[in-house]
């Protein structure tokens, strides 16, 4: 495909991008506004995600893209040939293989190590957004680090429900300063952003905003003393794998009702399975 | 044993084909020329460049024929070509007031000075279907009996304005009444080019230029359904169609190492100067204020509705009572642009099983927990 430049965009872009990434690192949790490129595919389908990417690729990297978690889902397919297509590069389904994993709505169940990159698809960066929707507002807010509001919203749910009813997207504070949406992963996965060795970068293309949370940053979950952060937990195990660990998807599986637990994982799901039939073997 | 769902890889080029196929129709029929798209399609192609941001009618006719005549998405892939494009230059201003004339009428005036021109409307023209193009043979002259399409006959100088020399004749007609102060000054107080929004994000608030660059390539129904809403009185401008012009201008470029400017082409373009009501303050007397509207081609409802929306949001600008959809900068800019709404309203279709499974188990274990307060209730009452 010569029509186009190694990774779609051209290099001067690219650049422009880069300088962007390099100010969200040092701001850990901070929105930083960039000059988001149309891409050809449909912005709220990761192409923040996707001009991120584009922009830190090169030819010895091997690409991983999942969405919900599996390797195999349309969109996640689609990424990937993309980047087949303008990069010629490798790309695989395995976590531990990958230099730079691009995501929707998922962390990997196995753990990232030093030196990989993940990538997240970002909707809607701002996490203040739902409480009030003007940017020039919100932009006060973080300044001032003005976040009781999220607090209370918090509070609400409390009193209202006896929990916090935000089951994914769920607001965490980076390095102890800006209150940050970790994009729509369930908060089963925010554990795993503290500390983690990995570089995470955030793109969010339609609203043309990159954010990012260098290796080994803290990222805390906003909670209570009262009522501490909490994460999904399952009484059922994989179907597959028999992993009682991982994010479950509930499958339905005749007009009955009847119903299946499948680690959402794909990889993780697969390589256990692999692993216990060569022992059964 | 269950097997999750795979396949992802096969039904995507499944439904590629699919969609080729959609596309080309029954094999009977010769595929469509990109010269039939240019010559019979116009205003399509117009809308796919304006909003693509890209003036070139052989690549807007070629993503209406690769959208299979979907005018979002052929813009949206106009755009996404567009987007690869090497920025080499930046012309100098359009001088819109050399137009060489297609089209040109004032709603303020009965006559200006170059007259009144119709050129090629659907205004005036009678919403009948004329079944005659159901079958229309090659070759036939496009004469319409109907007696609809007289432009010349309605205003007999446009014959003679055509001619180059009579070009200055088309001066804008707010001109002549901003040199009275009647209106405001159309050089407003930004002379240095603004950025472009291509490049660097819009950061609210925003300036003018800015706001004239977003909606230039904005939606046509948003543009115009906000419009409308500003005549029905959510952010009253008193509107007046001072002038609508549709013709040709030169681009002129200066490269900076050449250090003289070159004529590169002409493009045709659809300008659109409202008048607006203004009551004064203590400070400034009454006048009358400007909303402006431009887009590529014959594209006249684009440019007024653009115009309305321009002025609506200059609002705070003359102290007007502030609070309606199209007052809002923010909220006006920040969905305007059909290629960032489809994409979010399309990504619904994008499976969403983890965030759906999340609130599903929060759900759950809410409604259990109440189920169980209120059997302890009922226990603790009995």
């Amino acid at each position: 495909m010569n029509e186009y430049n190694f990774g779609y965009l051209d290099e001067h872009t690219k650049r422009i991008i880069r300088r962007s990434l390099l100010k969200a690192v040092s701001i850990p949790g901070y929105q930083v506004p960039f000059p988001g490129r149309e891409m050809p595919m449909p912005y709220g389908w990761g192409t923040g995600g996707i001009q991120v990417t584009a922009s830190v690729i090169g030819h010895n990297d091997c690409l991983k893209v999942i969405d919900q978690g599996a390797d195999d889902t349309t969109n996640a397919v689609s990424i990937r040939n993309f980047f087949k297509r303008v990069c010629g590069i490798k790309t695989t389904e395995k976590t531990s293989e990958a230099s730079i994993i691009q995501t929707r709505h998922r962390i990997p169940e196995t753990a990232l190590r030093a030196g990989q990159i993940l990538v997240y698809q970002v909707p809607i960066p701002e996490p203040l957004r739902f409480i009030e929707p003007r940017e020039t507002e919100t932009r006060t807010m973080h300044a001032m680090q003005e976040y009781g509001v999220m607090h209370l919203k918090l509070y609400e749910d409390i009193a209202q429900f006896g929990h916090i009813s935000t089951a994914y997207a769920y607001p965490v504070r980076v390095n102890g300063r800006y209150i940050m949406d970790p994009s729509p992963i369930p908060k089963f996965d925010n554990p795993k952003m503290h500390q983690m060795p990995a570089l995470q970068l955030f793109g969010a293309g339609r609203e043309k905003r990159i954010y990012a949370v260098p290796p080994y940053t803290d990222v805390v979950s906003l909670d209570f003393e009262d009522h501490p952060f909490e994460i999904q937990q399952w009484d059922e195990s994989c179907a597959l794998c028999g992993s009682e660990v991982s994010f479950l998807d509930e499958m339905i599986t005749d007009n009955e009702g009847s119903r299946l637990y499948l680690c959402s994982d794909s990889e993780y799901c697969a390589t256990r399975t692999e692993i216990m039939q060569e022992g059964a073997a | 044993m269950y097997v999750a769902v795979k396949g992802g890889e096969q039904a995507i080029l499944a439904a590629h084909k699919r969609l080729a196929e959609k596309r080309r129709g029954t094999l009977d029929e010769k595929p469509l020329t990109i010269k039939q798209i240019r010559q019979q399609l116009p205003y399509a192609v117009d809308r796919v460049m304006i909003e693509g941001s890209l003036y070139d009618p052989q690549l807007a006719a070629l993503s209406i024929k690769q959208a299979a005549g979907d005018l979002i998405e052929a813009i949206f892939l106009l755009r996404a070509f567009r987007t690869t494009l090497e920025r080499f230059c930046d012309s100098q201003p359009l001088d819109t007031g050399k137009m060489r004339i297609e089209r040109r009428i004032s709603a303020a005036f009965k006559d200006v000075p170059g007259g009144q021109v119709l050129g090629p409307t659907f205004d005036y023209t009678h919403r009948l279907l004329d079944f005659s193009l159901l079958d229309e043979e090659e070759g036939a002259d496009n004469d319409n009996d109907s007696g609809d399409f007289e432009p010349e006959k309605i205003n007999s100088e446009i014959l003679k304005t055509e001619k180059e020399d009579d070009v200055e004749d088309f001066t804008h007609v707010l001109k002549n009444m901003s040199a009275e102060g009647l209106v405001e000054n159309h050089v407003s107080e930004q002379q240095q080019p603004s950025s472009d929004i291509t490049q660097q994000p819009m950061q609210f608030p925003v300036d003018r230029s800015t706001r004239l660059q977003a909606l230039a390539r904005g939606d046509e129904g948003f543009l115009l359904a906000l419009g409308y809403s500003t005549q029905r009185g959510y952010g009253r401008t008193h509107p007046f169609a001072g002038e609508i012009r549709i013709g040709q201008v030169d681009l002129v470029i200066e490269p900076e190492e050449l250090g003289f400017q070159i004529d590169i082409g002409e493009i045709t373009l659809s300008e659109c100067e409202m008048i607006n009501q203004f009551k004064g303050t203590k400070k400034i007397k009454p006048m009358f204020t400007r909303g402006y509207g431009l887009a590529f081609g014959h594209s006249e409802r684009k440019a007024m509705s653009m115009a309305l929306i321009d002025r609506a949001l200059r609002g705070k600008e003359f102290n007007e009572d502030f609070g309606s959809p199209a007052q809002d900068e923010e909220f006006v800019l920040s969905h305007v642009d059909s290629v960032e709404s489809v994409g979010f309203v399309s990504h619904l279709k994008l499976p969403h099983y983890v965030d759906f499974q999340s609130e599903l188990e929060l759900i759950r274990k809410i409604r259990k927990e109440q189920d169980e307060s209120t059997e302890a209730n009922v226990e603790s009452a009995a």
